[in-house]
């Protein structure tokens, strides 16, 4: 039975991991754009959550949508002053320009919130728990793994049933021509970057209130959002999702025979699929 | 006043002037072709005109307007549609949806609002048995539909045709020119760069040389055609 108990961890674990990537892996599908401090404006929206939970004496939850809207005008406002400016030919500009902003965030965070390692309290709901079957799961993994699939589920739609969406894949496809069919890219790929940290906000949620965060800890989620993203195959939201829990699984598996195996087991598992299917496991069909 | 004017429009990439100075009007409603040698500047012309490429001299004006400073998205707003010589779909959207989104964008209205005259367009260019597959994975003859079938989604007032009928069979080729025939009647401008002349000539009113970049001569077809200069440049008579 611990057999069971260990994967749906691992699975539930995994809903983290692909909160952590949905973000990363829209933005990388719509402008080819790897943003090297997705893990940083991670830890920033914990912050801005925490910063709001604690000046206004709200719950979380509610913090959340009061932080959703100023991290989307923080990436509108991101992609349209910066990012834009490096996206071309050269894929280097966008590595290094997220690369220096991932560092600027760090030790803003720093100055602003020091070094002390913090957590988004949510009360009596933290160690709350349900009986799933045979095995008993907390309530707070239970509902990260549902806001995966919420947000997997709900960035699909909007991707294959709006307007926005087809604007989106339209961009993706043919910058130039899509401005003669009348798209603004800039601006479409401002409100993508917009949306990604809408769901980097989600992300930063359960990231607080899972365990403890600190300014530095960006870089590490970054790197679980990439494997996640490369599981997956680039641009499948779905497969996000699937890679985020193999690496989860692997992760409490390995950490289950020992402790001491726990992160290295989720880097094996990735390389292993990356080593059988080096292009994910649901590549799409043209690219 | 002319829907299009071009004021001594000149562009040159180094050494290599791709347009000279070119100079000439189209009325409201009017079909002119162009045609010129490859190489002679006729693609960068609508480069200039859709606002992909800035001129390095001169002004281009659309309906009055001094558009020379405009970007590509604003001209597509003020009428201005293009099909590309070498056919540009969105692959990874369906056909259906490539006119979605030229319908929507291009004349800035919601979905709903361009649904039905896109599903017209589809119906009228032949593609509505295709309207669901994704537009990576048709066929050159749908391709070149489709280029049409998207540039006519923006609602254009001038409509920009590059070389729309190359490299297909006569029927296929005559299939597509009833459909812009249908376009004409219906008080479209176009504005149409074609190898194959009898597809022009079946269509446009005037003619326009284009050769090294400059206008080498703009009147009736059958003047043009007959031409000595225009022969030896592009029909390549014997001096």
């Amino acid at each position: 039975m611990i057999w069971v108990d260990t994967i749906v961890q691992g699975v539930l674990l995994g809903g983290l991991y692909a909160l952590f990537a949905a973000g990363l892996s829209l933005v990388f599908g719509i402008m080819r754009l790897v943003n090297l401090a997705h893990g940083d404006l991670i830890v920033l929206a914990a912050y801005l959550i925490l910063f709001v939970v604690t000046v206004l004496g709200v719950h979380p939850l509610v913090a959340v949508l009061l932080a959703a809207p100023m991290m989307f005008a923080i990436g509108w406002g991101l992609q349209r002053l910066i990012l834009t400016r490096t996206l071309g030919d050269d894929i280097l500009p966008p590595l290094l320009v997220t690369f220096g902003l991932s560092i600027v965030i760090q030790n803003a965070l720093l100055e602003g919130f020091t070094a002390d390692s913090q957590r988004i309290p949510m009360g009596a709901i933290e160690t709350a728990s349900v009986a799933l079957g045979p095995v008993s799961v907390g309530l707070i993994p239970l509902l990260t793994f549902a806001s995966a699939v919420l947000v997997i589920f709900a960035l699909n739609q909007l991707f294959y049933r709006t307007s926005l969406g087809r604007a989106f894949r339209a961009v993706s496809d043919d910058p130039t021509t899509a401005q003669l069919m009348g798209i603004r890219p800039a601006s479409v790929f401002a409100t993508a970057t917009g949306i990604a940290m809408v769901v980097v906000t989600i992300a930063a949620l359960y990231l607080g209130v899972r365990s403890n965060f600190d300014p530095t800890i960006g870089p590490a989620r970054l790197i679980y959002a990439f494997e996640a993203v490369i599981i997956g195959g680039l641009g499948s939201l779905w497969g996000t999702l699937a890679g985020g829990i193999i690496i989860g699984v692997a992760q409490t598996l390995g950490g289950s025979i020992n402790p001491e195996w726990q992160i290295l087991s989720g880097h094996i598992a990735f390389l292993v699929v990356l080593l059988i299917w080096p292009r994910g496991l649901f590549p799409r069909a043209f690219d | 006043m002319p829907i299009l004017a071009l004021r001594k429009v000149s562009k040159s990439f180094g050494a290599l002037t791709v347009a000279d100075a070119i100079s000439f009007e189209v009325p409201q409603g009017q079909a002119l072709g162009i045609i010129g040698p490859n190489g002679a500047g006729k693609s960068t012309l609508f480069n200039l005109i859709t606002g992909n490429i800035a001129p390095d001299s001169g002004t281009v004006v659309l309906d009055g307007t001094d558009v020379t400073r405009l970007s590509p998205m604003q001209r597509c707003r003020m009428g201005v549609g293009r099909s590309f010589q070498i056919p540009q779909p969105f692959g990874k959207l369906t056909v259906f949806e490539n006119l979605l989104v030229a319908g929507a964008f291009g004349q800035g209205k919601t979905e709903a609002e361009v649904t039905d005259s896109a599903a017209a367009i589809l119906e009228q260019t032949g593609l509505l048995p295709k309207a669901n597959r994704p537009a990576g994975g048709l066929s050159l003859l749908d391709r070149k539909r489709l280029e049409l079938a998207r540039a006519m989604a923006t609602n254009p007032r001038l409509l920009l045709l590059d070389e729309i009928a190359g490299g297909l069979t006569d029927a296929e080729c005559n299939s597509l020119v009833e459909t812009i025939r249908g376009l004409h009647a219906a008080g479209t401008t176009i504005i149409w760069i074609e190898h194959v002349l009898h597809a022009l000539n079946a269509v446009v009113e005037r003619l326009l040389v284009l050769h090294f970049g400059r206008v080498i001569g703009i009147g009736a077809p059958a003047e043009i055609m007959t031409s000595r200069e225009v022969q030896e440049i592009y029909l390549g008579v014997e001096i």
